[in-house]
């Protein structure tokens, strides 16, 4: 209602009564779950106890949060909504920010210059940290989510066992490395076509279906390929994983192996310290993630990935224009497989350790979710969101301040779920094609004008 | 006649042979034998259900005919039997182009977009199957800019120069049903088969289709057209089928197919006696 909350009397009771509501349901919602808490006792007996006064705050949070939006957070903002339809301002303007405009020159140069600016500002032992948990990690993310990307967001085929592929690079590398000692840089691209021959060997039965069935094809291949790692014990050593995985080097000139003549800190001679190799890392995952946007950004513009996404519109019609269907839907899938490959192995190095732990279904599904959050096909909004995902996550180790908050027996990691969850829920609510909705075109006559997200389609496998 | 092709002695571009479809228990088609003939407006007629689309199903490949031959002949002589190629082979190789009864555009993609998709087996040769496309060889920017200027071509006949760089999912339906014309042309069809392509349209935009399709096969690609508007199928066609139950009941000029009986008790169910009264109608319906 646009009324002004002190000409509508009826409001405030409204309000009241809402909030009482929403108390009430928060009340039986939250009785057993933080209400009553079970532990074990000193006999290792099961007994419960009450915690009355959290579920108060739950219950008064709900209630009076209830309150408050409709008594008076709602009306306020109906009343500017009709101030400004009054005024007949349009807020239509194409003006961006300078900050906008320039906003991924700044991303590529912030980082560049990353590892350099943490070993400035906390010294060699604590930019580890934020050179591998949150750089490292974050990147390996936006590579696998990219390559994702080219398979969902581009030609809208839901593939729920992406990791799978990753694992294909990661043991790949492990394995090749360990048996007959290859090096990285041999094996990176290895890598990285093995998995795109599993893509196709995959696709090629599977991409008969669609959607639903797809999806599910997928994620049972994604399993299979995890359960052969674990049972082919004599080649993968199970769930034992493979150790001891050789580094990757500077194309063979300085190594990072500490007793080798060619140690990179000696050759410099700097003190020895591991930052160097992660800082490398940093670099070599960096240029892995700008070469996968490229060939992403490239093949878009090309016959290929115009046919990629003309199948994610409608399948049907690239029929009937003369498109091989299984042809293109094989390319999207091998060229997705291949980046979660070349990440594969650049994880198997940077681990030094890769076991089927590794694999599992989440990873997948938080690679999916990152896609979709980020906005399915878009490269700028996909690294985004996983800088947020998997950044919010490294955060929250960090957050151990909360212990003195909620007490020390609280985790905050194992809320990650939670808030992932919740987060995925705040932005489809308020976002619902992801941070960055719309379509860049890849051909235009006069202007390039982006395409708004309502018209592009999700595909249907 | 389409002015341009003079004397020459029409041939037949497409031949349909005894041909069946059966879906369960359910004769969609039988025994349906049709020709069209190069350089003409085919229509293909009838009352709801009787398998209009489903000839134009079996025809583009959509579907596998139970039984018969489906026969292209291209300019170069070459013939494809149609039922034995898969769906994107025959617009591949055998040149026919479809649109559809309910439109089906990449709403997604923008106008100058979609054409280009159309135009996605000549830009893949040209580009080497990606691979020469990515290291930028000249010979794949020479064809990205023919295609462009190919779907430029296009974009001004369908009168949607304006909208090109618009998704075509923004596009009014009018322009939508010309932008799928639009688009099925750009696969350089010699053949293009057209499903109710008036449906829905207003007078003044069913007059403009008919300058479309007229300087399409002006151009020398043939039509194949299923149409309910005979302000559209008596205006532009050379030739007319009608369909009935799945089974062809008249067949000639737009002229002869009006006058049977047939025809007319097809449409309209209707008494021998009334014919005539039903005459008057259709000859003021023609004005």
């Amino acid at each position: 209602m646009a009324n002004p909350i002190e000409t509508n009397p009826g409001g405030m009771a409204k309000a009241v009564r809402e909030g009482v509501f929403a108390g009430i349901i928060a009340f039986f919602m939250f009785l057993l779950y933080v209400g009553i808490e079970t532990y074990q006792d000193i006999n290792n007996a099961l007994v419960w106890r009450t915690r009355w006064e959290l579920l108060a705050v739950f219950v008064a949070v709900a209630a009076i949060g209830r309150f408050l939006t409709v008594g008076f957070i709602k009306p306020h903002i109906d009343r500017r909504k009709l101030n400004k339809a009054k005024s007949g301002v349009l807020e239509i303007s194409d003006k961006k920010s300078f900050f906008h405009r320039h906003f991924l020159k700044f991303a590529l140069v912030f980082l560049l210059v990353y590892p350099f600016l943490s070993l400035l500002i906390v010294g060699k032992q604590g930019s580890l940290k934020y050179v591998d948990n949150f750089g490292i990690q974050i990147l390996i993310y936006v590579m696998l989510a990219w390559g994702l990307n080219i398979v969902v967001g581009l030609a809208g085929l839901l593939d729920l066992g992406y990791v799978a592929f990753y694992a294909v690079g990661a043991y790949s590398y492990a394995l090749l490395s360990s048996y007959f000692g290859l090096s990285f840089w041999v094996l990176l691209p290895l890598s990285g076509i093995f998995a795109a021959l599993w893509g196709i060997m995959l696709g090629f039965p599977v991409l008969r279906l669609r959607g639903d069935y797809l999806a599910i094809v997928t994620l049972a291949f994604g399993e299979i390929i995890r359960l052969v790692l674990i049972n082919w014990t004599v080649v993968t050593k199970g769930t034992f994983g493979i150790a001891g995985i050789a580094k990757a080097s500077v194309f063979g000139i300085w190594s990072f192996d500490v007793g080798a003549p060619n140690n990179f800190a000696k050759v410099f001679g700097l003190a020895s310290s591991s930052v160097y190799y992660k800082i490398f890392l940093f670099y070599v995952i960096l240029a892995l993630c700008l070469l996968t946007a490229y060939v992403t950004i490239r093949l878009r513009r090309m016959p290929i990935g115009r046919a990629w996404e003309a199948l994610r519109e409608d399948e049907i019609a690239c029929r009937s224009l003369g498109i091989n269907t299984v042809a293109t839907k094989l390319t999207a899938f091998a060229t997705g497989a291949m980046f979660g490959g070349f990440a594969g192995s650049f994880f198997a190095a940077r681990q030094g350790f890769v076991s089927p732990e590794s694999f599992v279904f989440l990873e997948s599904a938080v690679i999916l979710a990152i896609v979709v959050l980020g906005g399915m096909g878009s490269l700028t909004g996909i690294a985004i969101a996983a800088v947020v995902m998997v950044g919010g996550t490294e955060v929250l180790r960090e957050m151990s301040f909360l212990k003195l908050v909620f007490g020390p027996d609280f985790t905050p990691e194992l809320y990650r779920m939670l808030l992932f969850g919740l987060a995925m829920i705040i932005v489809m609510l308020f976002k619902p094609r992801g941070f960055v909705g719309s379509r860049e075109p890849t051909a235009f006559l006069k202007e390039r004008r982006a395409v708004s997200g309502s018209f592009t389609k999700e595909g249907h496998g | 006649m389409a002015p341009g092709t003079t004397a020459m002695v029409k041939d037949t571009i497409l031949k349909v042979d005894h041909l069946s479809m059966k879906f369960g228990g359910l004769m969609a088609i039988n025994d349906l034998s049709l020709e069209a003939k190069r350089g003409e407006i085919t229509a293909l007629i009838g009352p709801n259900g009787a398998g209009k689309t489903t000839v134009f199903n079996c025809i583009t490949g959509f579907y596998k005919p139970t039984m018969g031959m489906i026969t292209l002949k291209r300019k170069t002589g070459k013939e494809f039997l149609l039922e034995r190629l898969k769906d994107f082979e025959i617009t591949k190789h055998a040149g026919v182009a479809r649109t559809f009864q309910n439109i089906r555009l990449f709403s997604g993609l923008t106008v100058l977009e979609n054409l280009l998709v159309a135009q996605h087996n000549a830009l893949m040769r040209a580009s080497g199957y990606t691979i020469l496309g990515l290291l930028g060889s000249p010979a794949y920017k020479r064809a990205v800019e023919a295609s462009i200027e190919k779907a430029t071509y296009w974009l001004e006949k369908a009168d949607l120069i304006d909208r090109a760089d618009d998704p075509a999912g923004d596009l009014p339906y009018g322009a939508q049903r010309r932008l799928e014309i639009a688009r099925a042309m750009c696969t350089g069809p010699e053949l293009l088969c057209l499903d109710e392509p008036a449906a829905g349209l207003n007078p003044k935009e069913s007059l403009t289709l008919n300058t479309l399709l007229r300087s399409i096969r002006d151009e020398g690609t043939s039509l194949l057209l299923i149409e309910h508007d005979m302000s559209v199928v008596m205006e532009i066609s050379d030739h007319v089928v009608v369909l009935e139950y799945g089974q062809k009941i008249s067949d000639g000029t737009p002229d002869h197919v009006k006058n049977d009986p047939k025809v007319i008790a097809a449409y309209l169910g209707v008494e021998d006696e009334e014919l005539e009264q039903i005459e008057e109608q259709l000859e003021g319906g023609k004005v």
